[in-house]
């Protein structure tokens, strides 16, 4: 008998229809991963199950789990199911947790809330607890606040919160997509173990298809709030009988071409840069002490080069990025753009400002959503000393609108009709509109689905023809950056570590922090060879 | 936490001192002489300038300024010059008075605001929040004075309940004392609490919508328990920020209050002394009066660390 039988779930929230006839079962043991793009209703699967829906939604059909319709159960008895029968793993490590409880209180809490316990037994339980997802006492004691933890060790605790009572079903929604890939893979590993050592039920719900593919049991494919294809995981990799899931596949490996690099002159020189970060006084009277975020970095980018920059997070990605875009002063060493500074003196040098632009990851804040698109994408006008004005600047934007695939008639509306894909394309054309000799990528193509990153990595190389690009692309994604970068630099704890042509340091990785996380990252199978 | 509570408080020492030559050169460069003012304008040069010397006005200002800190260190905070008593009986009077109002006042907002913003937040956008919010909207709007007027005429006229005015002191009794602050800090407290209620449910509202509040629903935990076990502590720092604010304007800002109920309060003895030019009272009672909001500040820092312990181990 299945542990958990959902049928002809629909849902709608305030009469919108979000699911429609989902079903799909998990056994006991059984890890069932729901996979989809955004929108798709995965999550939305998910708390159905847990009857956590937002406001005004109205779910139809059947949940079973256990032989238990849920759906037919009060807010009481639900109460009862969550944290006990079912446990649930959120996306956000750093925000779910509450901040001003201790990790002992919050794992005793899921013990104490469903148990007639006393207090110092739930205590020893929530340690044990705490331990077994690799949490010692010895070194993170029950009194750790969530903030002394880092990422991967909070989403341990949320792990162990909803573990700690032995529930029959697992609900992970996402649970590594914040994390970094050597974080992933040990998370990943954690869950595995736990899955199988308690005989859990896990419906996992995952948008990266690597991750799918190496952890579930059985995949579900959905698309807005249907599921278009269903099958054990093997079955499924080969067969693919639906269209949909082979375009989500074949996004997801999308390659790119790129125009060959042409003859190397210099662009962007990064000399011997350090940057240093103030730390609190120790005493009150004490030194402040210094944390160097980058160290003696240096290296050289050419015209028309594409060059690409890994590392975990904290490595100093971002503050090597602020650095170059002259945002923030560095203490050692020299940027040059052509043979200028990027920083002189205690301001940015607006001389060299202008010829770069920068692309950030996040399609919805990185907009003013008061600003019509045709005033966003002319923002960097401010660099320029005698900006376009009139016909020309109409002229300026239709073009830049044009060449990253939209229309010049998008001038005139606001940032919040458009989809994050599209949004993404006018931050490109942001950029290219004052026509920069250097782009940086800031994870820009981190945040959107496969198939929205495969087109928008088709502009890149398309781009790249047009205005013979150069730019330096921040990722953590190493599949991504082997598609659109031709070097490769690899940074860990503020050092390049490693560098060289992509497809040489990809495949045979020299430093070992490079080989692990290569070694790290989910890879998808060969479906050729299946 | 120990050392966030010292760098607090040395930060507080560094405010008052810089508060303290704030307040007396701005005052000392306000045009009035106060012995002339005492005086009249047909009074002899040679009275005048012995005035002066009495006065203690003929010596340099950095030293005025040197003494008169010194002396209100040891509680000596001069002598008034319009009324020849020590000022630091006139404020220690007032300051029976006005201290027990705004706490008072400060109690009442607080036991008023808090159901009000928690039963607001928790029935958002049904009845139940419609009517707390169309009564806070109310409370910000009405202006005290007409309110005090109206509590007054309510309960000191027709009803007879309390007195309509005046302070009974302290000496009849703790109860006495407290009947006759009663409808003026009702007066008080009624503007405070609406704008505390609307925090309390706005905080709560953002916290509502937190990550860890579903991770608490997920762990099994009703609505109910979620909003008491996790997301009142983390709604309480803008809420604590606002009572600090609110306990400066009630030392300070009663003043229309005090004269509606013919209080003996600092605040209208701050302005009675200011008609007066009897610039020491007025030093005296501002001092007073930014020393009691540093200290406030000071409390609400330490209990924003009690609160969060991030604040704690950011030292």
């Amino acid at each position: 008998m299945s542990l958990l039988q959902i049928e002809d779930l629909s849902l709608s929230i305030h009469g919108a229809p979000i699911l429609r006839d989902v079903s799909l079962s998990i056994a006991p043991g059984e890890v069932h991963a729901v996979t989809g793009e955004s929108g798709s209703g995965k999550s939305m699967t998910a708390l159905a199950i847990l009857q956590l829906l937002p406001n005004g939604a109205q779910a139809t059909g059947r949940v079973v789990l256990d032989g238990v319709d849920v759906l037919t159960l009060s807010e009481t008895q639900m109460c009862d199911i969550r944290g006990n029968d079912v446990g649930m793993v959120f996306q956000e490590p750093m925000t779910a947790l509450n901040p001003v409880k201790t990790i002992g209180d919050q794992v005793m809490e899921t013990i104490l809330i469903h148990t007639a316990l006393p207090r110092d037994r739930a205590r020893q339980r929530a340690a044990e607890v705490l331990g077994r997802v690799g949490l010692p006492q010895d070194r993170f004691p029950l009194t750790r606040y969530p903030h002394e933890l880092s990422g991967g060790q909070r989403q341990r605790v949320v792990i162990a919160m909803a573990i700690a009572l032995r529930p029959k079903l697992l609900i992970a929604d996402e649970p590594t997509t914040a994390l970094d890939v050597t974080t992933q893979a040990q998370i990943l590993d954690l869950l595995k173990t736990l899955v199988a050592e308690d005989g859990m039920g896990m419906l996992m719900i995952t948008h990266d298809l690597a991750v799918v593919a190496d952890m579930a049991d059985r995949i579900t494919v959905m698309r807005r709030g249907e599921v278009v294809e269903s099958a054990p995981t093997r079955a499924l990799l080969s067969g693919m009988r639906h269209d949909y899931t082979k375009m989500l596949f074949a996004a997801s490996r999308h390659r790119v071409d790129l125009p060959p690099c042409p003859a190397p002159v210099p662009l962007l020189q990064v000399r011997n840069v350090s940057r240093d970060y103030r730390l609190p006084r120790k005493g009150l009277f004490g030194k402040p002490g210094w944390f160097r975020a980058v160290r003696d970095v240096s290296f050289t980018i050419q015209k028309g080069e594409r060059v690409g920059l890994v590392g975990e997070s904290g490595c100093g990605k971002s503050t090597l990025t602020r650095a170059i875009l002259g945002l923030e002063p560095v203490q050692e060493g020299q940027i040059l753009l052509g043979d200028q500074p990027v920083f002189t003196g205690h301001r940015p040098n607006l001389a060299v400002r202008r010829r770069m632009q920068v692309v950030f990851q996040d399609p919805y804040g990185s907009f003013n959503p008061r600003h019509r698109v045709g005033r966003l994408i002319t923002e960097p006008f401010h660099l320029l000393a005698d900006p376009p004005r009139g016909a020309a600047r109409e002229a300026a934007i239709a073009e830049a609108l044009t060449a990253v695939g939209l229309t010049p008639g998008d001038a005139g509306k606001y940032i919040h009709e458009f989809s994050g894909g599209q949004r993404q394309r006018i931050a490109i054309a942001r950029a290219l509109i004052i026509r920069p000799e250097l782009i940086l990528f800031d994870e820009a193509v981190s945040a959107l689905d496969v198939s929205v990153r495969a087109q928008i990595l088709d502009l890149l190389a398309e781009l790249c023809r047009q205005y013979d690009l150069t730019y330096l692309f921040i990722s953590h994604d190493l599949s991504v950056v082997r598609s659109v970068t031709d070097r490769v630099m690899v940074m860990q704890a503020g050092e390049i570590v490693e560098e060289g042509p992509t497809r040489e340091v990809l495949e045979r990785p020299s430093h070992p922090y490079t080989q692990r996380l290569i070694a790290a990252a989910p890879v998808l199978p060969d479906l050729g060879a299946a | 936490m120990l050392r966030y509570a010292l760098k607090r408080l040395i930060s507080l020492i560094i405010s008052l001192a810089v508060a303290s030559l704030v307040i007396f050169f701005v005052i000392e460069v306000a045009p009035g002489d106060p012995a002339q003012f005492m005086l009249g304008m047909n009074a002899q040069p040679d009275t005048l300038a012995a005035l002066r010397a009495e006065l203690g006005l003929d010596v340099p200002k950095w030293e005025r300024y040197l003494d008169w800190v010194g002396g209100m260190l040891t509680g000596d905070f001069g002598t008034s010059y319009t009324y020849r008593t020590p000022v630091a009986d006139m404020v220690a009077d007032r300051l029976w008075v006005s201290l027990p109002l705004a706490l008072y006042a400060l109690t009442l907002s607080t036991l008023i605001a808090f159901p009000a913003g928690i039963y607001a937040a928790a029935r958002r956008g049904r009845a139940g929040d419609v009517a707390v919010m169309g009564a806070t909207q109310l409370g910000v709007a009405i202006p005290n004075f007409w309110f005090a007027m109206m509590l007054v005429l309510i309960f000191a006229i027709n009803l007879r309940w309390f007195g309509a005015g005046g302070f009974a002191g302290w000496d009849k009794g703790f109860w006495a004392g407290i009947h006759s602050l009663t409808l003026p800090a009702i007066a008080l407290a009624l503007p405070q609490a609406a704008i505390l209620a609307r925090v309390m449910r706005s905080s709560l509202l953002d916290i509502l919508g937190e990550d860890f509040m579903r991770t608490a629903r997920a762990k099994g935990l009703s609505r109910r328990q979620a909003l008491w076990r996790h997301g009142l502590r983390n709604a309480l720092i803008p809420v604590l920020t606002i009572i600090g604010l609110q306990f400066a304007f009630l030392m300070a800002g009663a003043i229309i209050i005090e004269q509606v109920f013919y209080l003996p309060g600092l605040g209208r003895l701050i302005f009675q002394s200011i008609s007066a030019r009897d610039l020491i009272v007025v030093e005296s009672v501002v001092m007073l009066l930014v020393f009691a909001v540093i200290v406030v500040n000071f409390l609400v820092d330490l209990a924003y660390a009690a609160v969060d312990p991030r604040l704690r181990s950011r030292t």
